[in-house]
C-alpha cells in the first residue's frame, strides 16, 4: 500500500517538474526543475520494480549502519570539493586571470565563494554532523535509528538538497544572504529533511534503553531544533513567479540586516559549535578511552552556551545602520560567552588527563586535540574581535576570513578527521587503519597548513585595516583602496599555499580511508554484528 | 602518583555509561568559573555603561552617553574646524594662484590627493596613470583631450564629461559619429580611413596602398574635428590623432571599431558630489602629476 502512494507522489512531483521545466522562466530554475525531475522519474522506476516484492524487515536489534557508512563517504568527498574550491578561489584573488573569461558567469569568484562556504559548512560538516549523529545517539541510546528509512530519505534528501543549492550558485540563483544563498524551493526542500531529520534524532533518543541521555545528545538535538528555526525565519520570503527561482525577503533595511546576522551567527554557533561539541564530546572519550572530565561543567557550559549565543548576533553590524544598544547587546553576549564555549573545551582536553601519552602514539588523538585548541582560540578570539573597537579595525578585512578560518580548518576540520579515521574502521568491519603514518602526515600537512592560513590572514587583516584608517595630519586618507589590494598580494599566495597544504592532507585521508576498507584485515564475525544493547 | 593519576582515585563517576563511556563528576575548574563570573558582571556594568537594553519607546541610553554616531560626527567636526580657514582660501583663490602660494599649494595636494584615491583612482588607477586601450585616460602625461591648464582641469572635474544634464555652452559635450553603423561610410571607405589614421602616427598601415584614397575620406569626414593634420581639438575634445596615444587602441580592428560604432567615454560631474575646495584641491592634484600646462 506504501508503495502505491510513493508512486503516485513521485509520479506527480515528476509531471509538476516537467511542467515547471518548460515554464521555467531562468536557467537556475529549469535546470532545477530538470534535476528534479529525474530524481522522482528515477525513484519511480525503483520503486515500481520493488512494489509487491516481499519486504524484508530491518533486524531491529542492530544499529542501522548503512546510512552512517553513506554519510561518512559524503563527508570525504564533499570535503574534498569544498577545499578544492576553497583553494581554487584563493589563488583566484592572488592571481585574478584564473577568473577565466571563458567561464565568465559560472567560475568567477563571485559565483564560487558561496559554492565553497556551503560546500565545506553544508555539505562537508553537514554530512559529518548527520553521519556522527545518527552513529552517536544509536550507540548512546543503545537503539536503533528511529523510522525505518526515514533516515535514508534525510540522507538523500539532503544531498539533493546540496547538488540544487551549488548547481544554483554556479547559475546565479541566490538570495544574497551569505550562508543563506539558496533559493526559495531549496529552502522549503531543507525545511522538509531537516524536520525528517529531527523526527528520526528525537524518535531514537525517546526510544533509548539507557536511564539517561548523553552529553553529545544534548548538543545534537540543540543543534538541530535551532538550526531548523534559524532557517525558517532567515528564509522568510514570497517568490516572485511560482516558475522562477527569485524571491525578495519579507524583512527588510537593518530588520533583514539584523535577521540575516542573527541566522548567521548562529550558524557558526550552532551547526558549528553545538554539532560539532557532539561529535568531541563522543569521540575523544571513545579515542583516548577515559571519563569524561566533569559531567557538572558539561551541564552549565551546555546551558550558558545555548543561552548566551542565540543573543550574540549584532556583533556582526557594529557601526551600521543597527542601533546602538542591538550593537552594545550583541558584544557583551559575545564577551559572557567566551567562558561557556572554553567550557567544551576544558572538558575535551581535561578527557585526556592521565593518558596525555597517547598523544605520542595515536595520531587520531592528536588530531582530536589540536582541534579542541583551535577551537578554544577561536572562541577567544571571537569575543576579542566583537569588541567594538576591535572590531572598527578588524570588521571587513581579511582577519574575520583568518577567524572563521582557523575554527572551520582547525576545529570543525580536524574533528572531523578525528571522528572519520575512529569511524571507518568501526563501520567497515576492520581491525584498525590502514596506516598511522599517513594519519600523521595528514595532522602535520593540515596544521602547517592552517597555521600558513591564519596568520598569512592576520598580517593582512590588520594591514589593510590600518592602512584603510590611516590619515595624513589635515585628516586625508593616505591609501586608496586598490593600494590595499596590491600590499596583500604575498599574503594572498601564502593563505593558497595553506589551502594547497589542507587539502593534500585531506586527500591522503581519503586514500587511507579507502585503503582501510579494501586492505585491512576483518574483525572476527561475531564481534563485528553491532548490537543495540545498553552498555550496562 | 602517576597510578593515582590514571585512575582519579579520588573521584567517583556518575555512575552512569554509555557506550563506554563514563563521566566524572570533578568540580568546575575555580579559574573557569571566577572568570564567567568576572564576565557577567562586567557585562552588567557596561550596559549601565552604554546604551543597550531595549524599552517600549526607546532604549536605555547609557551612563556615558556614548552614541557611534554621535563620535563621527565629532572627528568630522573637528578635522572639518580644522582645516576650514584654509579650505575657504582654497574655495575662493584663483585658480592660478594655487601654485604659488606654498601653503595652499601644499594643503591642495595632500587633500586632492586623497580625493583622487577615494574618487578618481577606480577609473584612472591609484597612480593615475589610466587603463591604457580602455579607455581611461593617462594623466601623467601630456596628453588632454579638453586641456592640460589648471582651469581646463577644474572645468573637466566640476561637469564630468558627456554629462546630459550640463547645457551651459555645451561645455564638454561632443559626439563623433558612428560612421560604419550609421552607414556614413562604407566599409571599403572605412577600411582606407583606418589605414590612413594608422599611417598619421607614423605607425605601419594595415595595407599601404589604401592611405592615399583614405587621406581623402579623412578630410572629408574626420577633418573638421581632428584637424587636417590630426593634431585633434581640445575645444571638441577629439583627440590627437597624429601621436602614439590612443585612448581605446592603435591596431588596425581597434581602429576599426572606434570608426565603425564610434566612442563615448564619460565622467561623472563631480560638482555633485564634491565641494569647490575639494574640486580644486584635486584639479592641482591632477595639474602637478606631470602634463600640466600653464594658465594662458
Amino acid at each position: 500500500m506504501l508503495n502505491y502512494i510513493k508512486l503516485i507522489v513521485l509520479g506527480l512531483i515528476a509531471i509538476f517538474a516537467m511542467i515547471a521545466a518548460s515554464y521555467a522562466r531562468d536557467l537556475a530554475y529549469q535546470v532545477h526543475a530538470i534535476i528534479i525531475l529525474l530524481v522522482a522519474a528515477g525513484m519511480f522506476m525503483w520503486t515500481l520494480r520493488r512494489t509487491d516484492e516481499p519486504a524484508m524487515p530491518a533486524p531491529q536489534n542492530e544499529y542501522m549502519d548503512g546510512v552512517v557508512r553513506a554519510g561518512v563517504i559524503a563527508t570525504a568527498f564533499w570535503g574534498v570539493v569544498g577545499f578544492l574550491a576553497g583553494t581554487f578561489i584563493a589563488f583566484q584573488l592572488a592571481f585574478p586571470y584564473l577568473n577565466f573569461d571563458w567561464a565568465q558567469g559560472y567560475a568567477n569568484f563571485g559565483r564560487l565563494r558561496p559554492l565553497h562556504t556551503s560546500a565545506v559548512i553544508f555539505a562537508f560538516g553537514g554530512n559529518a554532523l548527520l553521519a556522527t549523529s545518527f552513529y552517536v545517539v544509536q550507540r548512546t541510546s543503545a537503539a536503533r535509528l528511529w523510522g525505518g528509512n526515514t533516515a535514508w530519505f534525510v540522507f538523500w534528501g539532503y544531498q539533493l538538497f546540496i547538488v540544487l543549492a551549488a548547481t544554483g550558485y554556479l547559475l546565479g540563483s541566490t538570495q544574497s544572504k551569505e550562508y543563506a544563498e539558496p533559493e526559495w524551493y531549496i529552502d522549503l526542500w531543507l525545511t522538509v529533511v531537516w524536520l525528517a531529520y529531527l523526527a528520526v534524532f528525537l524518535g531514537t533518543i525517546v526510544r533509548r534503553k539507557e536511564p539517561h541521555i548523553y552529553v553529545a545528545n544534548w548538543f545534537f538535538l540543540s543543534f538541530i531544533v535551532t538550526v531548523a528555526m534559524l532557517h525558517v525565519f532567515n528564509n522568510l520570503s514570497i517568490p516572485v513567479s511560482i516558475w522562477g527561482s527569485k524571491s525578495v525577503q519579507v524583512f527588510a533595511g537593518v530588520q533583514d540586516a539584523m535577521t540575516q546576522w542573527w541566522y548567521g551567527h548562529n550558524a557558526v554557533g550552532f551547526f558549528l559549535t553545538a554539532g560539532f561539541l557532539g561529535m568531541m564530546y563522543y569521540f575523544i572519550p571513545k579515542q583516548a578511552e577515559r571519563p569524561v572530565f566533569s559531567y557538572k561543567l558539561s551541564i552549565i557550559h551546555f546551558w550558558a552556551l545555548i543561552f548566551i549565543y542565540i543573543w550574540a548576533g549584532p556583533h556582526h553590524l557594529h557601526y551600521t545602520a543597527l542601533p546602538d544598544w542591538a550593537s552594545t547587546l550583541g558584544m557583551v553576549f559575545s564577551i559572557v560567552l567566551w567562558m561557556p564555549s572554553w567550557g567544551g573545551m576544558i572538558n575535551g582536553l581535561m578527557t585526556l588527563s592521565g593518558a596525555w601519552d597517547k598523544l605520542r602514539t595515536d595520531p587520531v588523538i592528536r588530531m582530536m586535540v589540536i582541534s579542541v585548541g583551535f577551537y578554544g582560540m577561536s572562541t577567544f578570539e571571537g569575543p576579542m574581535m566583537s569588541i567594538r573597537a576591535v572590531n572598527s579595525l578588524s570588521h571587513y578585512t581579511d582577519w574575520t576570513i583568518g577567524h572563521v578560518h582557523s575554527g572551520a580548518l582547525g576545529w570543525n576540520g580536524m574533528i572531523t578527521f578525528g571522528a572519520l579515521y575512529y569511524l571507518v574502521p568501526k563501520l567497515w568491519n576492520r581491525e584498525r587503519l590502514y596506516s598511522l603514518s599517513l594519519v600523521s602526515w595528514h595532522f602535520w600537512l593540515a596544521t602547517i597548513g592552517i597555521v600558513l592560513y591564519a596568520a598569512s590572514m592576520w598580517v593582512t587583516g590588520i594591514m589593510e585595516g590600518l592602512m584603510w584608517r590611516e590619515v595624513d595630519a589635515n585628516g586625508f586618507l593616505v591609501n586608496s583602496f586598490a593600494d590595499t589590494v596590491a600590499a596583500k598580494f604575498p599574503m594572498y599566495v601564502v593563505r593558497g599555499l595553506g589551502g594547497v597544504l589542507f587539502l593534500a592532507g585531506a586527500i591522503i585521508m581519503c586514500y587511507n580511508l579507502w585503503m582501510t576498507v579494501r586492505r585491512s584485515p576483518a574483525v572476527e564475525a561475531d564481534a563485528a554484528t553491532a548490537h543495540a544493547t545498553p552498555a550496562e | 602518583m602517576s597510578d593515582k593519576n590514571d585512575d582519579d582515585l579520588d573521584y567517583e563517576t556518575t555512575g552512569h555509561e554509555w557506550d563506554g563511556i563514563k563521566e566524572y563528576n570533578k568540580p568546575l575548574p575555580r579559574w573557569w568559573l571566577w572568570t564567567f563570573y568576572a564576565t557577567i558582571v562586567w557585562g552588567i556594568g557596561y550596559t549601565i555603561a552604554y546604551p543597550a537594553w531595549p524599552g517600549i519607546k526607546e532604549a536605555t541610553p547609557g551612563l556615558l552617553g556614548f552614541s557611534t554616531r554621535a563620535e563621527v560626527a565629532e572627528d568630522i567636526a573637528a578635522v572639518e574646524a580644522a582645516n576650514a580657514g584654509i579650505e575657504a582660501q582654497l574655495a575662493s583663490a584663483e585658480l592660478s594662484d594655487i601654485a604659488t602660494n606654498p601653503e595652499l599649494q601644499g594643503y591642495a595636494q595632500n587633500a586632492g590627493a586623497a580625493v583622487f584615491r577615494t574618487w578618481c583612482a577606480q577609473c584612472h588607477g591609484s597612480g593615475a596613470a589610466g587603463v591604457q586601450a580602455s579607455g581611461y585616460p593617462n594623466l601623467l602625461d601630456d596628453d588632454w583631450l579638453w586641456g592640460g591648464t589648471i582651469e581646463d582641469i577644474h572645468t573637466t572635474i566640476t561637469v564630468g564629461i558627456r554629462q546630459p544634464d550640463v547645457d551651459e555652452d555645451w561645455v564638454r559635450q561632443s559626439e563623433m559619429p558612428a560612421f560604419g553603423a550609421d552607414e556614413l561610410l562604407s566599409e571599403e571607405e572605412i577600411g582606407q580611413v583606418v589605414n590612413y589614421v594608422m599611417s598619421l602616427s607614423g605607425g605601419t598601415p594595415q595595407d599601404a596602398g589604401q592611405v592615399a584614397a583614405g587621406e581623402v575620406v579623412y578630410l572629408d569626414n574626420c577633418a573638421s574635428c581632428h584637424g587636417d593634420d590630426g593634431g585633434g581639438d581640445r575645444f571638441q575634445g577629439a583627440p590627437n590623432l597624429a601621436d602614439a596615444i590612443w585612448l581605446y587602441g592603435g591596431d588596425y580592428d581597434a581602429i576599426t571599431e572606434t570608426v565603425h560604432y564610434s566612442r563615448y567615454g564619460v565622467m561623472p560631474a563631480w560638482r555633485d558630489r564634491l565641494s569647490e575646495a575639494e574640486i580644486r584641491a584635486v584639479a592641482t592634484y591632477v595639474h602637478t602629476r606631470g602634463g600640466g600646462e600653464a594658465s594662458e
